[in-house]
């Protein structure tokens, strides 16, 4: 038997094994629980075990994400598997730690109590990664240790002997690889069993009694070395790629020329797949169209909503394309090595280099990010890096950046065609996004924010291959996420600002634009606009995206679409002959630094439990964005 | 045989760890990575401005500042260079 056989009868002289097909138990298994440190693969285990349908929510009360889903990859759609947050220790110091022994215990609301528990850990440091077993196991449910990563530690001349360790921790031991999609079938087998055996009685060897870090640290090496692990050589691969991607000047200019070959990509090859869907779409509308009666209907559905909805969809690609970079830098390690270039920046500007990783997020959204800042356990570096956060471009800003972009700045290549003028000028509002939050933090940091330092401890994982899985459900949910937007608040927004365009009804006739409801109100706040070079619709625009950043697009693809002088053109040519180059300039200069988004002033007021907050945020950002956006404008027109 | 702030060993050298004085919340997080009291931890690099730098501890990789790793006190191996 080789020592990498999966373990599943721990005692030596066990009884025989039970027929799965009579269960023994009348209380059948409903909820599995999925625990491991960070770094350990855990993420990559759920996917394979769940696949596609997963479910993500917050516990109650807290901001800890939870995701679940029924174990249907395995072929196992009756159970549920919870996927707890990566912890080091089951001590309740963080949050997630608190998460992890309510729902261990069942004492979290809302959540079943596991019946079983999976323990992931890293088998090729097992001596720190055994810590976690301990507290897990002293919790007393059937628990399955899988040692994740073997592919790896057999390549660096790691050994483990299962039997040996199985009969030392008392619980069922399998070597696997989430990455590699092997010796995974050791799960359903042992699920199997916990199902039919609710309490096999076996228990381990011996346990801390006083668990605290020393203690437990001291039962895992006695355990690793009577066990007789070997530890692996170190990755050579993650140390040569270091001392390249870390090397003193080299690493600040890859890291460089990584966030500029993003840009340029999601712009260079996002462009034509955003063209080719618009194409579609249009012809898709246009068809559907013909088979409405010519009547209101038709006017509504085509003009009202498809129009709005359209104008955002378009935008899929490149929002795509950005999340598929993202994943690749995270699930590749590389992230972590950006965090360390980036900490000397952070720090010039008090912020601690754990902010990083929740300002990194929000360039996704800044919703998730106010969240992750309840990891910086200072509260005015917590309260300063929530005031910054929704200054970091997140992808609703995409689509009005790409749409004016795409529209005014010649598609001009420079350096024999590696920097492209586009690219440039949505770097350049990243940077300026980037630029006012540092500004920000700076001010809050040297008036209110007088702030201790917390410590930057940052764990720099292995270099691994992004597996196609891992970024596939990634881009599955971010996707998901933006029709959905699309589809509801989007939809909801355009239909509203169609309607107010064509009302009020004279005889029976819909009003003309200028003439209606929004043309009215547009006029009436145009004058405040005008300095920054907007005209009325970009003003409506403004207006109705509060609700939300993607909805401006929504409204002008509306605004332009039931305009007679523009019906028949595209969004992007509309604009060009509605704009100047300054007012375009300064309208995407505008988004960069306004709050237009209520998801995440609720978030703030929620996470501060205050209105004040997110009030004043809102005062600021706006009144920063209407000052760049007129300077910009002022200054676009006198020099060109 | 030395003992030294974590901060103050070259890049290269090894030791194993004496002893940290750091806040309860930030020595646990610390004693989960490994950095517990007879510990093998070796000076692995500088982040490209020098700080923080890039410690290898029981297989793991972890970045810490000079001001937290100045807290973290180990006796150097004689034999390392």
């Amino acid at each position: 038997m080789s020592c990498h056989t999966p373990v599943l009868d721990v005692l030596p002289e066990s009884e025989p094994p039970v027929d799965p097909a009579v269960p023994v138990s009348t209380k059948p298994l409903r909820t599995v629980a999925l625990i491991g440190p960070p770094n350990s693969g855990k993420s990559t285990l759920f996917n394979r075990l769940t696949g596609l349908r997963q479910k993500v929510a917050n516990y109650p009360g807290v901001t800890v994400e939870h995701h679940s889903g029924r174990m249907k990859a395995i072929g196992r759609n009756d159970l549920t598997l919870i996927d707890l947050p990566g912890i080091y220790s089951l001590a309740t110091y963080s949050e997630d730690a608190r998460v992890a022994v309510e729902v261990l215990t069942g004492k979290m609301r809302g959540v079943p109590k596991p019946d079983c528990v999976l323990l992931v850990l890293d088998a090729t440091h097992l001596n720190r990664q055994l810590m976690l077993a301990a507290p897990v196991f002293s919790i007393g449910l059937p628990t399955l240790v899988l040692l994740n990563m073997g592919d790896e530690l057999a390549r660096r001349g790691g050994e483990i002997d299962t039997l040996a360790l199985a009969k030392e921790l008392g619980h069922p031991v399998a070597v696997i690889s989430a990455a590699q999609n092997t010796g995974l079938d050791v799960v359903p087998e042992f699920l199997l069993r916990a199902g039919s055996r609710p309490d096999d009685g076996l228990r381990p060897v011996q346990l801390p009694v006083l668990q605290s870090a020393a203690s437990c640290r001291t039962w895992a090496t006695q355990v690793t070395a009577r066990t007789k692990y070997q530890t692996p050589a170190a990755s050579l691969w993650t140390r040569r790629l270091d001392s390249v991607l870390l090397h003193r000047w080299l690493g600040p200019l890859i890291f460089l020329a990584v966030v500029v070959a993003v840009f340029q990509v999601v712009f260079l090859a996002g462009q034509p797949l955003s063209d080719w869907l618009t194409a579609i779409l249009t012809r898709a509308g246009a068809q559907v169209a013909l088979l409405l009666p010519d009547n209101w209907l038709r006017l509504l559905l085509r003009d009202g909503l498809w129009n709005g909805v359209q104008a955002v969809l378009v935008f899929l690609p490149q929002i795509l394309l950005l999340f598929l970079f993202i994943g690749i830098l995270e699930d590749s390690g590389y992230l972590a090595r950006a965090a360390l270039i980036a900490d000397r920046v952070m720090r010039t500007i008090g912020l601690n280099g754990k902010a990083f990783i929740p300002l990194l997020s929000a360039y996704a959204c800044a919703v998730p990010a106010i969240m992750a800042t309840r990891t910086i356990e200072n509260k005015r570096e917590r309260l300063a890096t929530i005031m910054v956060a929704p200054f970091m471009t997140c992808s609703a800003r995409l689509p009005i950046y790409t749409l004016i972009i795409a529209a005014f700045i010649p598609n001009r290549l420079f350096l024999g065609g590696i920097l492209g003028m586009r690219a440039m000028v949505m770097l350049s509002l990243y940077a300026l996004g980037f630029l006012a939050a540092l500004l920000t933090a700076r001010m809050m940091n040297s008036s209110v924010m007088k702030a201790t330092a917390a410590p930057f401890i940052l764990e720099l994982p292995q270099y691994r291959w992004p597996t196609v899985q891992g970024l596939t459900l990634r881009l599955y949910d971010r996707g998901k996420l933006f029709v959905k937007k699309a589809g509801t608040i989007i939809l909801g927004v355009t239909f509203l600002v169609w309607l107010l365009s064509v009302l009020p009804v004279h005889g029976g006739q819909f009003s003309a634009l200028t003439d209606s409801v929004i043309g009215h109100l547009g006029h009436f706040i145009e004058p405040v606009i005008r300095p920054l070079g907007f005209n009325w619709k970009i003003g409506i625009g403004l207006l109705s995206s509060i609700v939300a950043r993607e909805v401006i697009v929504g409204t002008l693809g509306t605004l332009y679409g039931v305009d007679p002088a523009t019906h028949s053109l595209g969004l992007q040519a509309a604009l060009r002959g509605d704009m100047t180059l300054g007012g375009a300039i300064a309208l995407v200069v505008f988004f960069a630094f306004a709050m237009q988004c209520t998801s995440t002033l609720a978030v703030v007021r929620r996470e501060t439990n205050s209105w004040k907050y997110p009030a004043a945020q809102f005062a600021y950002m706006t009144v920063v964005a209407y000052v760049a956006a007129l300077v910009t404008n002022q200054v676009i027109t006198r020099l060109f | 045989m030395d003992v030294t702030a974590l901060s103050d060993a070259k890049v290269g050298s090894a030791g194993v760890v004496e002893s940290v004085d750091l806040p309860e919340n930030v020595s646990h997080y610390l004693a989960h990575l490994g950095f517990l009291p007879g510990t093998a931890v070796e000076v692995l690099r500088r982040a490209p401005a020098g700080d923080p730098r890039v410690y290898r501890i029981d297989g793991v990789e972890v970045g810490l500042r000079n001001e937290t790793a100045k807290h973290i006190f180990l006796r150097l191996n004689e034999a390392a260079a």
